[in-house]
């Protein structure tokens, strides 16, 4: 759509889910790829919103940036204020990058609606009615009055849109902008999103060192891991393994495998620490 | 039988060497690696071997199998114990019979390397301080823990 840009919000600081939100990944993408993708299906020009400190971060570093203004605003608004100062002419369709099940239908019904004579087209929350200001579109129109906004000393985007003059819709999908805060909150969703056969039911067996870090002989699990080495790293987190991938073998189903062999319902896998026969 | 066995309990060389009896056969080379009571300078008390047999036993077969293509012996076995062994106990054996001594020589070597080198089996030493340790596996997890390791030898022998 002509006039619109899209932003990815990802500078936040990720306190309550104790690592970086963008990074996390459902069904295998993170959720900063993710949102990209939805809006780049629908708009052109789909920028990432990052702090100065985070440009080079591998994930942020593969999309194109608006950085935010050192010494500017705090939170999200710095975002929003830095893309409309780098593009004074467009509108600007920011979302959160922590809304994993937010969908096209909702970014469709958004685009349809936009009254560019506003300050704002925003969905109502499902919750408390109020705007959503973190899946909206921001006009041009907005950037004198969030000014004077942020001049009183205020940066909460949501109380800004209450004040002005935005154009309120019911959300085609109530969930879709529920975000995540919270690890349990991730797992409930991650496992809401991963296909049911992408999950896969695996046996592993433990020996001798990894045996005795795992504490358990063997186990059966449900993972996503796609290989033997994805599946390495997920459970050398899990059970603190302390020798690297780079020293072990693998074995699939009581025979020697590729590393990158992709994994089935059903495998065993045992991982096998440096051999000390004889 | 397999050529290549696991066994819990003591090895009987003797009746190993009884399986290799050939009258085409005029050498019989065997091989015996011993618990010993030392290993880099730490006084050992007793060992415990662990071994992931399923593959281990497909593995010690190959092996056995490259070594009588390779050397045209007669006849080949391997057996490797596991659980808990005192100092002095056997932990490995290896037999071969062949025509001629060379082959003989030539292939037990091979068995024993391979062995060491490609089946899955695990040894944990015990030391007199009461620690112990899986040989070639902590000190390559502390190394590359601590900084870049590189790939030396980190073989620990027995014998030889």
């Amino acid at each position: 759509m002509s006039g619109v840009k899209g932003l990815v919000l990802s500078g936040g600081r990720s306190t309550r889910m104790k690592q970086d939100k963008a990074v996390l990944a459902y069904a295998g993408e993170s959720q900063l790829d993710r949102a990209v993708k939805l809006l780049q299906s629908r708009i052109r020009d789909v920028y990432v919103s990052v702090r100065a400190d985070q440009t080079q971060e591998p994930t942020r570093a593969r999309h194109r940036q608006v950085v935010d203004a050192v010494g500017g605003p705090e939170g999200p608004i710095a975002g929003i204020r830095a893309a409309q100062a780098s593009d004074p002419q467009a509108a600007w369709l920011v979302v959160a990058c922590d809304l994993p099940l937010l969908d096209a239908t909702t970014i469709d019904s958004l685009l349809a609606a936009r009254d560019a004579d506003r300050v704002a087209t925003a969905f109502r929350s499902s919750h408390d009615g109020l705007p959503e200001p973190l899946c909206a579109i921001w006009e041009p129109r907005s950037q004198a009055a969030l000014d004077a906004f942020l001049a009183t000393g205020r940066n909460c985007p949501r109380k800004f849109l209450i004040n002005s003059d935005t154009l309120l819709l019911e959300q085609p999908n109530p969930r879709a902008l529920e975000n995540v805060n919270t690890p349990s909150e991730f797992q409930a969703t991650n496992a809401q999103l991963t296909p049911a056969d992408a999950r896969r039911a695996l046996r592993v067996q433990y020996f001798a060192l990894l045996r005795e870090q795992a504490k358990c002989s063997e186990e059966s699990l449900q993972t996503d891991a796609a290989t033997a080495r994805d599946l390495y790293a997920e459970l050398a987190a899990r059970h603190g393994f302390t020798l690297p991938a780079e020293m072990l073998k693998v074995a699939v189903n009581t025979e020697f495998a590729d590393w990158s062999r992709p994994l089935a319902a059903g495998d065993t896998v045992v991982f096998i620490p440096p051999v000390a026969g004889g | 039988m397999s050529a290549f066995r696991f066994t819990r309990d003591a090895v009987d060389g003797q009746s190993l060497r009884n399986e290799l009896l050939d009258l085409h056969c005029g050498g019989y080379a065997s091989f015996e690696g011993w618990v010993r009571n030392h290993n880099e300078g730490h006084a050992v008390t007793r060992l415990e071997y662990e071994a992931f047999e399923p593959l281990g036993l497909k593995e010690g077969a190959r092996i056995i199998e490259e070594a009588v293509k390779r050397y045209g012996v007669t006849r080949a076995l391997c057996e490797h114990r596991v659980g808990e062994l005192a100092l002095g106990d056997v932990a490995v054996w290896v037999g071969v019979s062949a025509a001629h001594r060379d082959e003989a020589f030539k292939a037990c070597r091979f068995i024993i390397d391979e062995v060491k080198h490609r089946v899955p089996i695990w040894k944990k030493e015990h030391y007199v301080n009461g620690d112990s340790g899986w040989v070639n596996c902590e000190r390559c997890a502390a190394d590359a823990h601590s900084h870049a390791h590189d790939h030396a030898d980190h073989g620990h022998h027995h014998y030889e």
